[in-house]
């Protein structure tokens, strides 16, 4: 929708589609510069942080996983971790890479979504994925298959794909056999064929010229692609253990927003997600994850936010060869948890969901009732360098009719995969130009 | 005789996780059959593209929160001709209904540095204290086979086969040993509505009821019986209000044990 006056060209999109929730953008423009960027976000709050308080520790993987539907495992592990390190209990071994294989199936259901139904549509040129089939019936076909392997291995782990049962404090409630798996292991080398295909298939859309010099925090691991586990660190040098993130990163409270905008003290908007994992882990990827990057025309360094539908795929082939590598070594443990000792503490998790790194942090009395909860979600920390990309793609097609300009920011907004719901949560866009 | 036009499908969302809407998209196997058989006519969160109504199905997820959101569910009503809201938030107002039970000021102050900006009601409610509604499918998440059987139903001008009966007769059904009387396992299975498959006794722990009040749910009996196994009130409380805390029958066992 566009208004029109003599000095001023608004263009405005009441609701931002094929993302996670609700939200809305307001991009003006004054003599054909532009004048501010607001992402917005009036997805109703549903105050978690609060009603957490005075809950069981034992509560928080399944409460939490209600705060979003399409990364549940992420909540359930950050929470784990956080009341695991609250305690002092490390879980270790066959149960840690459970986890981890949990986390393979949300990254392939979650990367294959976004990839195929809500992010190539826009270069492709359709409203939506259904239409899309119509003229790339395979590419569609290939993306429920493929996302299905990753729903698959959340349900048989999980219990179902969205909020899973299964997962506690010290490690899940039962563990599958190896005959369980039998079914799967089959699936998932077929999948990851069908991942090295998508990066290749990524890689021949047509990508906006848009490269920055991003300041990009992830996981980082010395001897594996991040998941649950590793230090934070960031291509300006910041290296630091998960305790510390309060140190290092704080929460402002915007007017325009029900999400809580992050920056990294001392730089300001900070990236976080595919691209920052990619560019921060390249060393730590499976050779044939590597070289599914360069078949999508990637190299070891991507700056290119439009791009990162290609890294969701390369990303996809690694979790479909971890989720392999997990299953082929796979002997059932003795217990599927380890004891918890339930102690007055202080504990923080962060981990990798889809969309980038989700902090939690709990504070425990004896009993282990909740006595307050801090949860950082991966698309509140990108909000500030989504509205610096919208500037720079504002910049870059000022000359380009309502239409398509709108269009391209809406592309650029999905380049984030945001989930509005996660951080609490509308997006709407509106395009002002004085 | 064929339709000459294809029915016109809506998802509307209020408060809640995208999880139960996005459970359409998570019909992998269905999800082309279901596109060829409606017309997907408002769906944000799969598509650009937005048809104006009325529309001959609205699926509705999540809860009443803002007064924005009061006035526009009327807005979806009058639009449907068949209203069905899904899951726990829009069918009991979600596990957000927690704050039905407290000071909502309190809660927005502990979440937002300046909470003025927040608007927000002090409860949270589900479809039905609303607008009529014409079907209810519950779950936290729902069951994506149910939610493919209601749209059919509707499109059929049949009643949904979606039961009322408790976990305890899936869990009869597949075989699965009661986990109170084989581990102990304080179980909310007995007064819970089925749909779930009965997971979690399958997992070895106790239902957690995402699926809200069975049909007519005995849950004083089931109160005494897991005082019995040496869980306290405050336990019970929690027990009954998570997912479906306002949902009538777990609302007032809930109230009777805080203490």
């Amino acid at each position: 929708m566009k208004v029109k006056t003599a000095d001023t060209r608004v263009i405005k999109v009441e609701m931002l589609a094929r993302v996670e929730g609700e939200g809305a953008l307001y991009v003006k423009m004054k003599d054909g510069e532009v004048a501010d960027v607001k992402l917005k976000i009036f997805e109703p709050p549903r105050l978690f942080e609060a009603f957490l308080r005075g809950r069981a520790y034992s509560e928080a993987p399944d409460i939490t996983a209600r705060i979003c539907g399409i990364c549940p495992v992420a909540y359930q592990m950050s929470a784990v971790h956080a009341m695991e390190s609250a305690f002092g209990i490390k879980v270790e071994g066959t149960l840690r890479s459970l986890r981890r294989l949990l986390y393979c199936g949300e990254w392939i259901e979650s990367h294959v979504l976004h990839i195929y139904m809500l992010h190539a549509p826009d270069f492709l040129g359709y409203p939506d994925a259904i239409q899309m089939a119509k003229d790339h019936p395979e590419a569609v076909k290939r993306a429920l298959a493929l996302k299905k392997v990753g729903n698959d291995i959340v349900n048989l782990l999980g219990g179902r794909e969205i909020h899973p049962i299964n997962v506690r404090v010290g490690g899940f409630y039962h563990v599958p056999t190896r005959r369980d798996f039998a079914p799967l292991l089959e699936r998932l080398k077929w999948a990851r064929d069908a991942a090295i295909e998508t990066a290749r298939w990524a890689g021949t859309l047509d990508f906006p010229d848009l490269e920055r010099d991003y300041p990009f925090v992830a996981l980082h691991h010395p001897d594996e692609y991040p998941f649950c586990e590793g230090r934070l660190i960031s291509n300006r040098g910041m290296d630091i253990a998960v305790r510390d993130y309060e140190e290092h990163f704080v929460e402002e409270h915007v007017a325009h927003s029900t999400a809580l905008h992050s920056s990294m003290k001392g730089y300001g908007a900070y990236f976080v997600g595919p691209l920052a994992r990619y560019n921060l882990n390249y060393a730590q990827l499976s050779p044939s994850a590597r070289e599914a990057a360069a078949l999508g025309g990637l190299k070891a360094t991507c700056l290119n936010p439009f791009k990162s539908i290609v890294v969701r795929a390369v990303e996809t082939v690694e979790a479909c060869n971890e989720a392999v590598r997990i299953i082929e070594s796979y002997e059932p443990p003795e217990q599927p948890a380890v004891k918890v000792r339930v102690r007055a503490g202080t504990g923080s998790g962060c981990t990798e969901a889809p969309r980038g790194i989700l902090y939690h942090r709990y504070r425990v009395d004896d009993n282990g009732s909740i006595l307050d909860a801090r949860i950082v979600p991966p698309t509140s920390q990108n909000q500030k360098i989504i509205e610096d990309d919208l500037r720079r793609v504002v910049e870059m097609y000022i000359d380009q009719p309502d239409d398509a300009l709108t269009l391209r920011c809406e592309q650029s907004i999905r380049n984030y995969d945001p989930c509005i719901s996660c951080s609490t949560h509308y997006l709407r866009l509106h395009i002002d130009r004085s | 005789m064929p339709r000459k036009t294809k029915p016109k499908l809506a998802v509307w969302k209020f408060a809640s996780c995208d999880g139960c809407q996005l459970s359409l998209l998570d019909c992998e196997d269905e999800l082309l059959a279901v596109a060829d058989a409606v017309e997907i006519a408002y769906f944000p969160e799969a598509t650009r593209a937005s048809l104006k109504g009325p529309y001959d199905v609205s699926l509705v997820e999540g809860s009443i929160t803002t007064e924005h959101d009061a006035e526009r569910i009327h807005k979806v009503r009058r639009a449907s001709k068949t209203l069905i809201a899904i899951g726990a938030c829009a069918t009991s107002g979600g596990i957000q209904a927690l704050r039905n039970f407290k000071d909502v000021k309190q809660f927005t102050s502990v979440v937002y540095a300046t909470p003025k900006y927040i608007e927000t009601l002090s409860k949270s409610t589900p479809i039905a204290d609303h607008v009529f509604v014409d079907f209810e499918l519950r779950g936290c998440p729902i069951n994506k086979m149910q939610l493919v059987e209601v749209i059919s139903a509707y499109l059929n001008g049949r009643k949904p086969n979606v039961p009322r009966y408790s976990v305890c007769i899936e869990c009869k059904r597949r075989g699965t040993p009661c986990v109170m009387v084989a581990h102990g396992t304080p179980c909310l299975g007995p007064v819970t509505q089925a749909g779930c498959g009965a997971l979690c006794p399958l997992y070895q722990r106790g239902c957690f009821g995402c699926y809200g009040p069975s049909d007519a749910p005995n849950t004083r009996s089931l109160s005494e019986q897991w005082k019995a196994m040496g869980q306290t009130p405050k336990d019970l409380a929690r027990a009954f209000r998570t997912y479906n805390a306002y949902a009538d029958a777990f609302r007032k066992e809930g109230d009777l044990h805080e203490g």
